[in-house]
């Protein structure tokens, strides 16, 4: 009987034979903490009687949720992540490189076979680079903190295969809230996603990390896709690695197996207030709308802004609206910079923002009031997740946003 | 290890938002958290959580890796949580916390006495015992514990 990727990971690094369902402690190649979920998590490391981490340099630390500091309490757990990097010798990007999950995968956190870990349900993002990565909590992230390795129960995988070729405007982001609509908010819990086929094969990175970072929003436990050149392109400059073949057997056990189509695939808009309500955006099509996200993890990189570049054109966003468009690195914000978007949004109408979560969370700025609505790039909409319980978030593509931007109401891409 | 506790009545896909907002997020007072847990679900719910198992629809706890929403839950007295299916960050969190989480589907009836026997496995919300799959016995000695840091200062 063959193997599936994660069960080859798991193997490799633990050096027997493992398969889904066992249950094994295995070594982590990187730890990612951030401000929300790193003080607690160094609180435990310390409860735990931990003195030195395990290694200063398999340590990823940065605040992206609530900078520059929104609140006093903030500014204090900055400075409590700040010690404990100074005391530990772990570099710490701080304020000004980005989101998590962004920085990770740009400076080379996360390679194809490796097990990485983040306190951010997020994490699973990871997966685009062929790298097994999962959220955890506090207490287990302290756990790793100290040791440097962790329970894990391998999970079983669901295999994807997408086929097909997208229609002009319609691309990862759509078909990830179409997968999310079939799988259903649980339909993959505890499991791993492997999405492959000809359509993945196809996407670049930008794509891959959409389609991996919305895993979690099935109950997945990871996202993988099987690393390829376009892969092994990317790590180039980042990460010193000698090409290899990681890639599940013809004759692996899979849970599940899917298949998607994308050729007749349309724009994708989820709605309130699950992941797995998504609809074909005619369905939704002329919703009021009183702001408008293109940023996050998710959808927040150069090629994202390029997509929603080209739909807005020559054309100005509608007054009507809030258009607030945020980078999620220093680098995806110098690119998209250098290409002469910054200027292209900020003359349409749009507010651009330093690289950082921003609404997404609804914990630092950007907030809906009761009623209102939002459309956003990022991937979650459930009740209050941007501000008032009483508001409501649809997420869709960047194409998707900026077509709408330029109506002020919820519009096709296709149709501008 | 057994307990008991009056049902409190909840849906399926209760997200972690829900258990805790972002906004409470800044802080790393737990009282905090349990004054505000499940405020935008229901801003009454909190004060009458001391001694309630919570019985749930499925995915309780799904969407962020916040330990923050079952910290909270603990913190304002929740016994236990009962969901016909857990996700999966919420459910290692719960475990590592001391938190008792149970698989089972319920039928709920609001207020009505709810007894476990998590090393036994089985749940009983009124209508008689219903078989559960048995925590493994580390998440046992884990939940038993208090949680894995007393767990590993015990075992250490």
């Amino acid at each position: 009987m063959g193997a599936t990727i994660v069960e080859k990971i798991f193997s490799g690094k633990c050096g027997s034979t493992i398969r889904a369902g066992d249950v094994v402690m295995a070594p982590v190649d990187g730890a990612m903490i951030h401000d929300i979920t790193g003080p607690l998590a160094i609180q435990k490391f310390y409860e735990m009687g931990g003195e030195r981490v395990f290694n200063p340099r398999r340590i990823i630390m940065l605040f992206d949720h609530q900078i520059p500091a929104d609140s006093i309490e903030a500014a204090k757990n900055h400075v409590y992540m700040r010690r404990f990097a100074a005391e530990q010798g772990i570099h710490n990007y701080d304020i000004c490189e980005g989101v998590c999950h962004q920085v990770v995968m740009e400076k080379g956190h996360a390679a194809p076979g490796e097990i990485v870990v983040g306190a951010d349900s997020h994490t699973c993002m990871y997966g685009a680079t062929g790298a097994f990565a999962t959220g955890i909590g506090s207490t287990d992230m302290g756990f790793v903190l100290k040791f440097g390795a962790l329970y894990f129960r391998v999970p079983e995988s669901i295999r994807a295969e997408v086929n097909g070729t997208f229609q002009p405007r319609v691309g990862a982001k759509d078909l990830i809230l179409s997968i999310a609509a079939d799988i259903g908010a649980d339909g993959a819990t505890y499991k791993a996603i492997e999405f492959c086929g000809d359509t993945i094969r196809n996407l670049n990175m930008a794509g891959r990390m959409t389609c991996c970072n919305m895993a979690i929003e099935m109950g997945a436990k990871a996202g993988i896709v099987a690393p390829d050149t376009i892969t092994w392109d990317y790590l180039k400059g980042r990460r010193e690695m000698t090409p290899f073949i990681l890639n599940s057997d013809p004759d692996a056990k899979y849970e599940e197996r899917r298949s998607y189509d994308v050729t007749k695939l349309e724009p994708q808009v989820a709605t309130p207030h699950n992941v797995d309500q998504g609809v074909p955006v005619g369905k939704v099509a002329g919703t009021h709308i009183d702001q408008i996200f293109i940023g996050s993890c998710t959808n927040g990189r150069f090629e994202d802004f390029t997509e929603a570049a080209e739909v807005l054109g020559d054309r100005k966003f509608s007054d009507k609206v809030r258009v607030i468009i945020i980078p999620s690195s220093r680098d995806e914000y110098l690119k998209t910079l250098r290409a002469g978007l910054i200027e292209k949004f900020v003359t349409a109408g749009a507010l651009v923002e330093a690289p950082s979560c921003g609404p997404c969370m609804g914990g630092a700025f950007g907030l809906l009031a009761p009623g209102e609505v939002s459309l956003s790039t990022s991937n979650r909409n459930f009740k209050g997740r941007q501000g008032s319980t009483e508001a409501f978030v649809y997420l869709c593509s960047p194409a998707t946003a900026a077509a709408s931007a330029i109506t002020g109401e919820i519009t096709d891409p296709r149709e501008v | 290890m057994q307990g008991t506790g009056k049902a409190i009545c909840l849906p399926s896909d209760i997200d972690t938002d829900l258990i805790i907002a972002g906004r409470y997020l800044r802080t790393k007072d737990r009282r905090i958290w349990a004054e505000h847990v499940f405020e935008d679900l229901d801003p009454k719910l909190a004060p009458r959580l001391a001694g309630a198992v919570i019985v749930a629809g499925k995915n309780f706890g799904c969407g962020s890796s916040r330990e923050q929403a079952a910290i909270a839950l603990k913190e304002a007295g929740v016994v236990a949580v009962v969901a016909p299916t857990f996700a999966r960050i919420f459910f290692r969190n719960a475990i590592n916390i001391g938190l008792p989480v149970i698989e089972a589907d319920l039928a709920c009836t609001e207020g009505k006495a709810v007894t476990f026997d998590l090393s036994a496995g089985w749940v009983d919300a009124g209508t008689g015992r219903k078989k559960v799959a048995p925590l493994s016995q580390r998440m046992l000695a884990i939940v038993q514990a208090g949680g894995l840091v007393p767990y590993w200062k015990v075992k250490r």
